[in-house]
């Protein structure tokens, strides 16, 4: 699904990451843990292509992001639901249609029900009108999320998506990762949090990929 | 990209594709302002070149009909050749009416070079003959031959040399007017993409956005492209029509007189300035699709 090829990264000083080579197979369900500063970020934003490896290869989908022209890049990101850390709303536009802007923008239908039903699920049915400035932390994450899995991706990346959430909500979302991933939905979650990621480990076959000394490893068993 | 597409793109808006870019205040009333100046000074170099067109037209008419004679003689055989002239004139087929001009007429024709105050019958001045022609006009060299005969100081001067300059000066004139629809329309289409780039510039974080969740290119340009096509056509159009209403007011041919007679439109010339708010519109669509399909490469 996602391949990385001896892949490093530098903002223009140093490398900060270097000599990645790790998979992301169909359907797995991995997070993504290290210090803050260590390129959790980065690393995501070469998942979805924002950023091209300055060495290396990047594959999505079967295809090697640097070959892509702009239209398949935008095609590709509609098949991959990424929660921000930043979050990145319009802000101009209320929630309801910053969640179903996936769909506008890929000239699909919003079916009202299914709208209303995420936005309840996550727990934003009261706020659909609201502007994205007006909502707390917590709630912009939410919303985030509903509208990285609005497409129903075969991808979803995470950064930090649990960052300003109480732990009922967390938990919440995380049993939402799980159930996209048992649809067969590939999960990437960079996150800090150690009890999501023990809590995960208890539902599902979860991996944990850690960032150290500019590499991204898969973790021992003990985290 | 077809005119059918161009209206394809411009049909009953989709909301949800324009919202997605804010409203910006500022670049629409400078464009809208900058399509309506434009469109409001075509106007005017529409009107002149048309006119310019059928000055030239009328001007080589007119002159086409008249042409004079000169008589250069010497003081005590002027009038014997003057008369000798007219009398030749009077026989000769295609010449309608013919007169010797006054002194006064002469005097008025030479002041602007020598002042008002010329002692005309002082100085050896050649005297003017002035004819018109009828029907299918004369034969010039057939008169020449006749002239020289019976009066050696009689010269025919058909206006052929003075008609030329003037013609030319006209249709050079109508050229100027249009050569200045172009430059105002280019001056257009720049202003617009200057617009159009800053708009986007402003928009920057919007962009990013609508690129993240899958955005293509054509369909953030679209938002943009619709808006200011819009405006330039709406700018354009209320430009347009005041610029015709200024025409209007300009005094009329009878009114004015000589060089400016009927500086405006007549006719079916009023439907051409109509033609210039969809000109505009079409210039606006062009220049802000580039913009923004460069923009946007640029941006992210
Ligand atoms: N656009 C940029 N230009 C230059 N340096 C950058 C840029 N973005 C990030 N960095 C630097 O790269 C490093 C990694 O940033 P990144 O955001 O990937 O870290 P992170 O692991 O996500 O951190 P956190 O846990 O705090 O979110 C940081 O030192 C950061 O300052
Ligand atoms: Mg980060």
């Amino acid at each position: 699904m996602i391949a990385f090829d001896n892949v490093a990264y530098s903002y223009g000083g140093g490398e900060l990451l270097s000599d990645v080579s790790l998979r992301l197979t169909p359907g797995s369900f991995h997070f993504l843990t290290g210090p803050s500063g260590a390129g959790k970020s980065t690393f995501l934003k070469l998942c979805y292509a924002e950023l091209l490896p300055t060495a290396g290869r990047v594959t999505i989908f079967d295809r090697e992001v640097r070959g892509l022209d702009r239209d398949e890049v935008a095609r590709m990101r509609r098949r991959m639901g990424v929660v921000h850390q930043d979050c990145q709303f319009l802000d101009h536009l209320p929630i309801a249609a910053n969640v179903t802007l996936p769909l506008a923008v890929s000239g699909r239908d919003t079916s009202a029900q299914d709208l209303a039903d995420l936005l309840a699920w996550v727990g934003l049915g009261q706020l659909a009108d609201a502007l994205p400035p007006s909502l707390s932390g917590g709630e912009r994450q939410r919303a985030a999320v509903a509208r990285a899995i609005i497409m129903s991706p075969d991808v979803v990346l995470a950064d930090e998506p649990t960052g300003n959430l109480d732990w009922d909500m967390s938990l919440r979302l995380l049993r939402l990762l799980v159930e996209l991933n048992r649809m067969g939905k590939t999960i990437l979650v960079a996150t800090h949090d150690l009890n999501l990621i023990r809590n995960a480990k208890q539902q599902v076959a979860a991996r944990v990929l850690r960032i150290s000394n500019r590499r991204v490893q898969l973790a021992g068993a003990d985290l | 990209m077809r005119i059918t597409d161009l209206l394809a793109e411009l049909r009953q808006p989709d909301r949800q594709a324009d919202r997605v870019v804010p409203p910006s205040g500022h670049t629409a009333w400078l464009t809208s302002f900058v399509a309506g100046t434009m469109a409001f000074l075509a106007v005017f170099a529409l009107a002149l070149s048309l006119a310019a067109g059928r000055l030239a037209d009328r001007w080589s008419e007119a002159l086409e009909r008249t042409a004079t004679i000169r008589i250069s003689a010497p003081e005590e055989q002027m009038e014997t050749q003057t008369r000798a002239v007219l009398a030749v004139l009077e026989t000769t087929p295609g010449i309608g009416s013919a007169r010797a001009l006054t002194d006064a007429e002469q005097q008025a024709l030479l002041a602007p070079w020598f002042g008002a105050d010329l002692p005309l019958d002082t100085l050896p001045i050649p005297r003017l003959v002035e004819l018109h022609e009828e029907g299918e006009g004369y034969d010039a060299e057939g008169l020449r031959q006749r002239l020289a005969a019976e009066a050696p100081g009689a010269v025919l001067d058909d206006h052929l040399r003075w008609r030329q300059p003037l013609a030319v000066a006209a249709s050079r004139l109508r050229l100027l007017g249009g050569a200045s629809i172009l430059l105002i329309l280019a001056s257009m289409a720049a202003m617009i993409t200057l617009a159009a780039n800053a708009s986007l510039a402003a928009n920057a974080q919007v962009i990013r956005v609508l690129r993240l969740v899958g955005a293509r290119d054509i369909y953030i340009a679209r938002a943009f492209v619709r808006r200011f096509t819009l405006r330039a056509l709406t700018g354009a159009g209320v430009g347009a029509l005041a610029g015709m209403a200024a025409v209007t007011l300009l005094p009329s041919a009878e009114a004015a007189g000589g060089f400016l007679t009927g500086l405006g439109f007549q006719g079916a010339g009023w439907f051409v300035p109509l033609l210039l708010p969809p000109i505009a519109g079409t210039v606006a669509f062009f220049a802000t699709r580039a913009a923004a399909l460069r923009k946007l490469k640029e941006l992210t």
